[in-house]
């Protein structure tokens, strides 16, 4: 047998020598996902075991660098499930509209992709100039990618279709300027978000919010970091604010799902009750 | 030996071989069967409704953190990968495509070998890329069961033919001949 046990035993001490020398925290994350990522990096960078990678990690901060992208996934698309997009635009715009200004927390951004798409629609709906939108993630490298907003140009095709299918009101290529391999988001998308670096696992609240987006990132932890979160991002919500999960989470979980109502389940869109 | 659950891996013409399989299965077939069938990002495994109404058996998408149960059937969620834990529950992730699929074979099968060790069967259907086939390695070299659909009776013979090639599986059978195996695999679990 090629595997066996111990390799369970030093992933795990792999993952406590990464928190206590650099404080990124995946102890909790879910172990099948987190042996794929390590067992991958292994194989690319030639080493024989997990005890050397741990040892690579601990005095090789660039080789800690790449594991650290390695282990946070940065996969997104403008207008991930377009439908989800839709039903924002219906069923939770209309209740935002109703506040003088308005607070989105997109956390757990990545690259960017969807705090854009967020910042889209409330251009549309006008309702850009008040809203301040926070787009946090704990990955120093994708949050700068976000800030930058540059894209390739290949994704373009598909996004177009993604914003059209989400009921984009506009041409797509309006929201941004191509050259030959890229495409730079406009200023105008970039002027109310707030990029900043925002660790879900052990950083707290910062702010009151109105709407919490947050999809595709609770799937990688287990059960009681989730329930951490989800404490998390209930006491981040103004009473009546809106919680928006990928579409195969839930509340489940946590001990609070009774304090949410239903917006649309398909879409896993919550309100918090008063 | 006895086993403890049963991965599929299938692509293209897929639908016909899993309906070929789940109309011939017996009701009481115990041993969960946990299957990635490659569907486009958007699908909405409709299919599935529309098999189970057919067959009768408890077919569902899989859920996160699910804990895998007998006599259940799950399918792995459009545009998820789809993993299974130590403890025999279900993670669903959005990492990168592998073998250009999301779900990927590969990417299920890797990790229920983590899981079961030995007490796994591992089958590769119809389909027309390579994904499977590093998967049903790692099966193997676990010491799981591994089977591959006949390339010349399947629909596309590629997928099956790739993890031959690569594995040198405990079975090659048509699919008449892997319902009849897993019957009696089954019936020889709970006796």
């Amino acid at each position: 047998m090629r595997y066996n046990d111990t390799s369970e035993l030093e992933i795990s001490l792999l993952l406590e020598a990464i928190f206590q020398k650099y404080g990124y925290d995946f102890r909790q994350y879910s172990e099948a996902h987190i042996r794929r990522r390590v067992m991958n990096r292994m194989a690319m960078s030639g080493l024989s075991d997990i005890s050397q990678m741990q040892s690579k990690v601990i005095n090789d901060e660039s080789f800690a660098s790449e594991l650290l992208q390695d282990l946070s996934i940065t996969v997104t698309e403008m207008f991930r499930d377009p439908d989800f997009y839709r039903s924002l635009r219906e069923n939770v715009l209309p209740l935002l509209k109703t506040y003088p200004f308005i607070k989105i927390w997109h956390a757990g951004c990545a690259t960017g992709q969807e705090a854009y798409s967020m910042a889209i629609i409330m251009q549309e709906e006008g309702l850009y100039e008040r809203t301040t939108l926070y787009a946090t993630d704990f990955n120093p490298q994708a949050l700068k990618r976000a800030k930058e907003g540059i894209f390739p140009n290949s994704l373009m095709k598909e996004y177009t279709s993604n914003y059209q299918s989400a009921g984009g009101k506009e041409s797509f290529s309006s929201y941004y300027i191509s050259d030959h391999d890229n495409v730079i988001m406009n200023q105008s998308l970039k002027k109310n978000i707030v990029w900043a670096n925002h660790n879900l696992v052990t950083d707290s609240v910062f702010a009151e919010v109105h709407l919490i987006l947050c999809r595709n990132v609770l799937i990688y932890f287990d059960k009681n970091l989730q329930n951490k979160v989800q404490k998390l991002f209930y006491n981040s919500l103004i009473n009546g604010g809106i919680l928006c999960l990928g579409s195969k989470e839930s509340l489940r979980f946590t001990d609070l799902h009774e304090e949410y109502t239903e917006l649309d389940k398909k879409q896993r869109i919550f309100k918090k009750k008063y | 030996m006895s086993y403890e659950a049963i991965v599929i891996g299938v692509s293209s013409g897929g639908l016909n071989a899993l309906n070929v399989i789940f109309s011939n299965l017996p009701q009481d077939f115990s041993l969960p069967i946990i299957i990635v069938q490659h569907v486009s990002p958007r699908s909405n495994n409709k299919w599935i409704k529309l098999l189970n109404d057919k067959t009768n058996l408890q077919m569902k998408e899989a859920d996160e953190k699910e804990k895998i149960e007998n006599a259940a059937i799950y399918i792995a969620p459009p545009n998820y990968h789809l993993l299974i834990e130590k403890d025999k529950t279900f993670s669903l992730t959005i990492d990168e495509r592998v073998n250009y699929a999301r779900p990927s074979i590969d990417v299920l099968f890797e990790s229920a070998a983590e899981a079961y060790k030995d007490k796994l069967i591992g089958i590769i259907l119809t389909g027309s890329n390579a994904d499977g086939t590093a998967g049903l390695k790692r099966i193997k070299e676990y010491g799981g069961l591994t089977i591959a659909q006949d390339p010349a009776t399947a629909e596309s013979g590629y997928m099956p033919a790739s993890a031959i090639a690569a594995v040198k599986p405990d079975h090659i059978l048509c699919l008449e001949e892997i319902i009849k195996l897993l019957i009696k695999i089954n019936h020889s679990n709970y006796n």
